[in-house]
């Protein structure tokens, strides 16, 4: 198998594997759940350190890599922080007996 | 030796992200699915910063310390009301990143075949997810009007741009070479994206924001085919389905096809809406809602949109808090659209300390209101309306709703009777057991609020 069509397969299987979790995430916790998918696609900024610190890196090159690991950065330090502060606030009750 | 080990380190951050999507199902275990997600991060991280590819270090670390800088103010100041705004603000981010490596790696390597294919796709989606969230966000943001804006041909235009957006995406993947293709390319793209949003209104925000979400995941896929990375494939798939699972279960919510969310029909039918002869109403004050509240066993309190422009959520705690030591059983019914995101509304309320277990879904209260003496609405309007089930002809027909109108008493807390964002009139406000208390949601609850401590400290 080309690395192209093993690709192919690990996209459709995590794309059905997405799809089994997710149905199963309460509609409550909808608005954390897409902060946090959103954390994770931020992952897009392994992409961006390979450009960045690349040897042969152009002025252009460096500096779109650049932009696009501090808007990744931006995205995975807010999006696991805003998660957990959306999340700290879901309390059963009884729960806050203070 | 040491950057042999990515591989293993890009699997186990596979694993990571998998686990914490699997323990958002439920909010006992979602933090301990933030903090693996954090380790799958940091692993992925770790991982290529320690590969031999990656040579120079000086620009990275400077771009997570200003990445970091911009992220932890959000994260920490944002109000929870902001959440839409934030969450579109991430997509544009998230989008543009991918564009932009997209872009970087074209001018590398100008790629041919099943790489540039890869590029192509990524690019496409992140240009157009960029601006499309940067308008999701102006609109949601109030910067922007939230009236969709439809022009003759609209669909004809933005059809257009699309078609020559993929065909010059096209052309670029048969001969890379032609440099001149990129920018109109990347601008075509881009303008698909503001054209993509215009005819969309405020309502629609929940399905175009879960939508983009997909876009922006699928994006970050792409990239992983362009760089024959597993972990980018993964991650970018898991919340490509997650966008699209919740913008499906938005449509499903508003009985709608996601071409006719894309497509902008709310915008032709809200001109067309026939204005109706005024009909007598009954109205009360916050003492008599307070005594009828006072009287009530079950008390189901339906919260939209406006509760949250209102800043009524604080409020309604109050209530729930001394009707519930009355000995009253207070819920929140939640309809799926309710709000400007997915699950909007229950942040609102969990942020307010509503207990989460006091949050119930559609088809779980729906059964409920038979048996409910008071319903009290709260800057909701079309999802408590009754034409969506018995009028056929009505635009929002076969929409699922709320069913306040099966309540021994409704009350709906309103500014004035100017109808919702479908623009569409509703019966629920004439019905004879219906009142109608005239204000400001935060205020009139707070007026009940006082009234029910007034005959607390009286008893």
């Amino acid at each position: 198998m080309s690395s192209y069509e093993i690709a192919i397969w690990v996209f459709m299987l995590a794309a059905f594997l997405g799809f089994e979790l997710i149905r199963r995430v309460s509609p409550l916790l909808h608005t954390p759940l897409m902060s946090l998918t959103n954390a994770i696609s931020a992952i897009a900024v392994v992409g961006a350190i390979l450009i960045t610190g690349a040897k042969e890196a152009s002025t252009l090159t460096r500096a779109l890599g650049f932009t696009a690991v501090v808007l990744s950065t931006i995205n995975v330090v807010s999006g696991y922080l805003i998660t957990d502060r959306m999340l700290k606030m879901f309390k059963k009750r009884g729960a806050e007996k203070k | 030796m040491m950057q042999s080990i990515f591989p293993i380190l890009y699997l186990l951050a596979a694993a990571s992200f998998i686990l914490a999507i699997k323990w958002m199902s439920s909010p006992t275990t979602a933090r301990r699915g933030v903090i693996i997600g954090e380790i799958g991060m940091l692993l992925a991280v770790v991982g290529t910063l320690l590969r031999a590819e990656v040579v120079s270090y000086q620009w990275i670390f400077i771009a997570f310390l200003i990445g970091s800088a911009i992220g932890v103010p959000i994260a920490y100041y944002m109000p929870m009301t902001a959440v839409p705004q934030r969450t579109a603000f991430s997509h544009a981010c998230g989008a543009l990143a991918a564009a932009l490596i997209g872009a970087a790696e074209y001018y590398r390597q100008m790629p041919h075949g099943v790489v540039m294919i890869a590029l192509i796709v990524e690019m496409l989606l992140g240009f157009l997810t960029f601006t499309a969230s940067m308008m999701a966000f102006g609109k949601l943001q109030e910067t922007l009007p939230q009236r969709p804006i439809t022009f003759k041909g609209q669909n004809f235009v933005n059809l257009g741009i699309l078609a020559l957006a993929v065909i010059f995406g096209v052309a670029l993947i048969l001969s890379p070479e032609r440099t001149w293709l990129f920018p109109i390319f990347a601008v075509l793209s881009l303008v698909f994206g503001v054209l993509l949003i215009i005819p969309i209104g405020g309502a629609d925000m929940p399905t175009v924001i879960a939508l983009l979400n997909s876009y922006a995941g699928l994006s970050a896929s792409a990239m992983g085919f362009a760089f024959d990375n597993k972990l980018l494939i993964v991650a970018g798939a898991l919340d490509g389905s997650s966008g699209f699972i919740l913008a499906v279960i938005m449509c499903r919510a508003m009985n709608r096809s996601f071409s006719n969310v894309l497509f902008g029909a709310f915008g032709t039918i809200q001109t067309s809406v026939k204005q109706t002869t005024a009909r007598p109403v009954r109205s009360a004050s916050a003492e008599e809602a307070a005594e009828i509240l006072d009287s009530a066993r079950k008390v189901v309190i339906i919260p939209g949109y406006g509760m949250a422009v209102a800043q009524a959520q604080h409020k309604l705690r109050e209530l729930h808090d001394i009707l519930t030591k009355r000995g009253i059983e207070v819920s929140f019914a939640i309809h799926p659209v309710a709000g400007r995101m997915p699950g909007h509304m229950n942040v609102l309320l969990a942020e307010a300390d509503v207990p989460y277990d006091r949050l119930i879904e559609m088809d779980d209260i729906n059964p409920e209101f038979a048996r409910t003496d008071v319903a009290l609405v709260i800057g909701a309007n079309d999802v408590v309306n009754p034409a969506a089930r018995f009028e056929k002809d009505s635009p929002i027909a076969g929409m699922p709703i709320l069913n306040a109108f099966e309540a021994q008493t409704v009350m709906v807390i309103k500014r004035s009777m100017s109808p919702g964002f479908a623009g569409i009139d509703n019966d629920l406000y004439y019905l004879d057991k219906t009142l109608m208390l005239f204000g400001d949601a935060k205020s009139f609850v707070s007026g009940i609020v006082k009234e029910l401590n007034a005959v607390a400290a009286g008893s």
